[in-house]
């Protein structure tokens, strides 16, 4: 048998395609198949404009509660607007809420997760306090009690998540950080008067952040589904914004004459969410794999 | 051999050979594996972890998953039956009855959420169909026999109040339910203290006087399976390398391997004069060599011995080796 | 005894999240824009009216003492009065409240009734096809909205074959268990996976065990093996995964009560806030918090009922 790498580089300092192509190559295919999926997505938000003739917002009264047909895939809904078009202008708001809403508590969230782990202290017990008060109430019902203080809107749902959403984050990176403070690298680092800072996030975070990168997939499909839900109640995204819940909504009202208002977009959404949790379980058995020892 | 009431023996394996296949390659875990135990007598099986020996022991009662596990050749016959011939629902009539198992670690060999008066009881109940009163009293019976203190109320704890030794004797005590003929016991010794060691040696001793069964002992330490055995058996990368009586073994050994095994043990009874420890590694089992697999650590070894196929041959009364020379080791 | 003093301790460790409950359900009224005796009691009220409130809730007084009024008030079983409904928010809630229990528990169920035995097949047949299936079905109806696939049923079982009513939660316990069915199916697929998954996963780890091979040796067919041996060990660390979700039941039935029209609290808590009731909101967001506590307490004191190595300290 031939020893084919001696050690996996933490983080690649050159660009090398040739490198890059093999490192792509051993991902699992459940990673591929998500990653490529959500691609397509988001190729479909930005080029929106190309890809369909239809205005968004602006509807054709003559064309109302069409069925689908090959003009309009999707149909049209009660103001004549193409479904199919406000599903592709969703993908720019409903990829935008999943990366923010996901990924700006996630650095904060960790950071403050790792602190708390390394430090203790009274910080991390009063981190700690904050964190079981905070998930002490079901998410969707403290975001929707934010949003009666701030008043609805895309800003302000942001504002909520971000009040409320980095509490996972802060365990995970917390309990990791626990295990990692007793390993010999962390103690080597101290032997050599590294500050603390410095030991927190250039040697252990990247060391820990594994499972919260896996969570943060899930995450984001949770955030997706938030916004969406959010439309619903009317106090998220608001018309005529082509949100994806937003669209399923409108044609709540039209369930018997014009079914395809409310079921088609859904599926965009399904389509996101699968798309996720594929990455999330393509990167759960990477990470699996490289803390296995290579016999 | 020495049996006058039953002419054949109790358990006899013959050519047994069992490969592991993965996308890594093959793995020949046992390679015509020949042995047998008579009534009433006890076998040991000697061997570092790898040598197939464990896998052995399984294979009696066919708890190997196949895959990855497949036998190729051979038969394990048990009371003139061949086991490997049997149907699933057939096996399982004769584990828990006729065949008991104990395992190595009793610390995870017990169900952590089930009482231990049930785990002992459950054979008597599904095998035998007792109620559960009466599967209490033999239960509670057994637990004295294997030397619990207050039996009726340990009955009803979990293992986890129990310690290592008094969790081995528990794990004896579940195999020994059915009162089996035959009793497999793989390294019981091996994950307690050393004075604990001891004790469930002699429990195992006494029961197999008092019950009349057999038992087959597997163990990596020469000095465990020369106080227990009648016979040894001594194995290296899935082969029988030789096996004889236990006096035989110690005081004429015929293989090399034997010899370093015996040369790397410190104990007084043997007459050794300083320890040897062993050279080099066991083979890598995925391409074992033509010839004897023992032969690139060997002393005595001469070319030959890589390229000739070994079998054991009976080279004295009883006495087997798998060595082309057992000569030179006089 | 020992029971006793667990239950007592975890008590006690509930207070400091209990006070922070509280805190942060007081300090709502206060983080609202505006004179908080308005808010309190809506657009237009008489000038007795404010005095009287004023007094009620020491609004000339410092914060901590209105926190310990509003405590005070809390405790006596004083949520307030609901500005649109007129009525007092203990007695909305009261009313509210057991519909929406019986939703989450009977969601619960059949979440439960699915992850059984799909997590059962999905360990013996680990990586098989059937495995890969049901984990990629799962992964679909996890991202379905709840109201998207509300609606859906609605159209399908409600409207077009006339099956199921599409509103409101019954009159008896029959009655119940038939209207909350589709509500309860949302909440139950959205919830399933999650079960799923940490069951597959806890039942092939025990399978690994050397218990397992033990039982094994003792002639047990696979079939006693799964259900008593296997089963029973991995359903223990299910009571915490129940627990964790428990939030994410109640952001489900939330949805799902405003979809299928049940009187419960979610639809209270969503009304409330489309016409500013405030005093509803705060007392709702109390409910909640305190709901979840108990949840919780309840999930210690089943892991200590159940899993015998738990020791009580």
């Amino acid at each position: 048998m031939s020893v084919k790498s001696v050690a996996l580089p933490i983080r690649i300092r050159r660009f090398n395609p040739g490198a890059w192509r093999n490192v792509v190559a051993g991902w699992p295919l459940n990673l591929k198949i998500g990653l490529t999926m959500l691609m397509t997505i988001a190729l479909a938000g930005i080029f929106a404009p190309v890809l369909t003739p239809y205005d968004p917002i602006i509807g054709d009264f003559q064309n109302a509660l069409d069925p689908p047909s090959w003009e309009h895939p999707f149909g049209t809904d009660n103001v004549g607007r193409d479904v199919f078009s406000r599903v592709l202008y969703g993908a720019r708001i409903d990829l935008q809420i999943g990366f923010i809403a996901t990924y700006v508590p996630f650095i904060y969230g960790v950071a403050l997760g790792a602190i708390a782990g390394y430090v203790g202290g009274w910080f991390d017990t009063l981190l700690m306090r904050l964190v079981d008060i905070t998930i002490a109430f079901p998410f969707l019902v403290i975001i929707i009690v934010i949003l009666a203080i701030l008043g609805p809107g895309i800003q302000n749902m942001y504002i909520a998540v971000f009040a409320a959403g980095w509490t996972i984050y802060t365990r995970l990176a917390r309990a990791e950080m626990l295990v990692i403070r007793q390993q010999e690298y962390i103690l080597a680092a101290q032997a050599l008067g590294y500050n603390r800072m410095r030991i927190i996030f250039r040697h252990a975070v990247p060391n820990l952040i594994g499972s919260s990168i896996v969570f943060s997939m899930s995450d984001f499909v949770l955030n997706i589904l938030l916004a969406s839900a959010l439309s619903y109640f009317g106090i998220g995204v608001q018309p005529p914004a082509p949100e994806w819940g937003a669209i399923v909504t409108d044609g709540r009202d039209w369930l018997l004459q014009a079914w395809w208002i409310s079921t088609l977009p859904g599926f965009a959404i399904i389509f996101t969410g699968v798309a996720a949790s594929l990455i999330g379980d393509g990167l759960s058995k990477i990470i699996s794999q490289r803390n296995t020892p290579v016999l | 051999m020495q049996s006058s009431t039953h002419p054949s023996p109790l358990l006899s394996i013959q050519n047994f050979t069992t490969e592991f296949r993965s996308s890594g390659g093959k793995i020949v875990a046992n390679k015509n594996v020949s042995l047998s135990i008579d009534h009433r007598r006890i076998l040991g099986i000697v061997g570092e972890s790898g040598s197939g020996k464990s896998v052995l022991c399984r294979s009696i009662l066919r708890l190997i998953p196949s895959p990855p596990a497949y036998v190729t050749e051979g038969e394990i016959t048990f009371n003139g039956r061949n086991l490997l011939a049997l149907s699933e629902s057939e096996m399982q009539a004769i584990r828990g009855v006729e065949i008991g198992m104990i395992f190595q670690d009793p610390m995870t060999s017990l169900n952590p959420v089930w009482r231990i008066g049930d785990q002992i009881t459950e054979t008597l109940r599904v095998h035998k169909g007792m109620g559960r009163r009466e599967a209490r009293e033999v239960g509670i019976d057994l637990l004295r026999q294997v030397g619990i203190p207050s039996p009726d109320t340990r009955f009803d704890e979990y293992p986890h109040r129990l310690s290592g030794g008094m969790r081995q004797r528990v794990v004896i005590a579940m195999a020994m339910a059915c009162k089996p003929k035959l009793l497999l016991a793989d390294e019981p010794t091996t994950a307690l203290d050393v004075t604990i060691q001891d004790q469930i040696l002699a429990l195992m001793l006494q029961l197999q006087e008092e019950v009349g069964m057999s038992i087959i002992l597997v163990s990596h330490d020469m000095g465990v399976v020369a106080e227990t055995s009648d016979t040894i058996a001594v194995m290296y990368a899935g082969q029988v390398v030789e096996t004889a009586p236990t006096e035989a073994i110690f005081n004429r050994p015929k293989h090399p391997y034997t010899l370093g095994l015996l040369q790397s043990i410190p104990r007084i009874e043997f007459k050794v004069d300083r320890l040897v420890p062993m050279k080099g590694q066991p083979p890598n089992l995925l391409k074992l060599p033509k010839g004897c697999p023992f032969a690139e650590r060997c002393a005595f070894a001469s070319p030959d011995c890589i390229e000739t196929p070994v079998a054991l041959r009976e080279v004295e009364p009883g006495h087997f080796s798998a060595c082309l020379y057992p000569e030179r080791l006089a | 005894m020992r029971l006793a003093s667990y239950i007592l301790s975890r008590l006690l460790q509930m207070i400091p999240v209990l006070i922070g409950i509280t805190i942060f359900a007081f300090l709502f009224i206060q983080l609202l824009p505006g004179d908080p005796i308005q808010t309190m009691l809506g657009g237009k009220a008489s000038p007795e009216a404010i005095e009287a409130a004023h007094q009620k809730f020491g609004l000339d007084q410092p914060l901590p003492i209105q926190y310990l009024l509003f405590l005070r008030n809390a405790l006596q079983g004083d949520l307030g009065t609901s500005i649109t409904q007129r009525t007092l928010v203990s007695g909305l809630i009261a009313e509210r409240f057991v519909p929406s229990i019986f939703l989450l528990i009977y969601a619960m169920i059949i979440a439960m009734l699915l992850a059984l035995p799909l997590s059962l097949i999905a360990a013996r047949r680990s990586d098989r096809l059937v495995d890969h299936t049901i984990r990629i079905s799962g992964m679909i109806t996890i991202s379905m909205p709840a109201f998207w696939l509300g609606l859906l049923l609605i159209l399908l079982f409600g409207l077009t074959l006339d099956l199921f009513p599409i509103s409101g939660w019954g009159d008896d316990f029959l009655g119940h268990i038939h209207s909350l069915f589709l509500p309860a199916v949302v909440i139950g697929l959205a919830t399933a996976p999650v079960l799923i998954q940490s069951l597959r996963s806890s039942l092939l780890d025990t399978m690994q065990m050397d218990f397992i091979e033990a039982a094994r040796a003792k002639g047990l067919n696979p079939n006693r093996i799964m259900i008593r041996h296997v089963l029973r060990n991995a359903l223990i660390p299910m009571v915490t995964v129940l627990a964790v979700n428990v939030g994410w039941l109640i952001g489900g039935s939330v949805v799902v009560e405003n979809v299928f029209s049940i009187p419960g609290i979610g639809r209270l808590l969503v009304q409330a806030v489309l016409t500013r009731d405030y005093p509803t909101i705060q007392a709702l967001t109390l409910v909640f918090g305190i709901l979840v506590l108990i949840v919780n307490l309840i999930t210690d004191l089943t892991y200590a009922v159940v899993d015998p190595r738990v020791t009580y300290q």
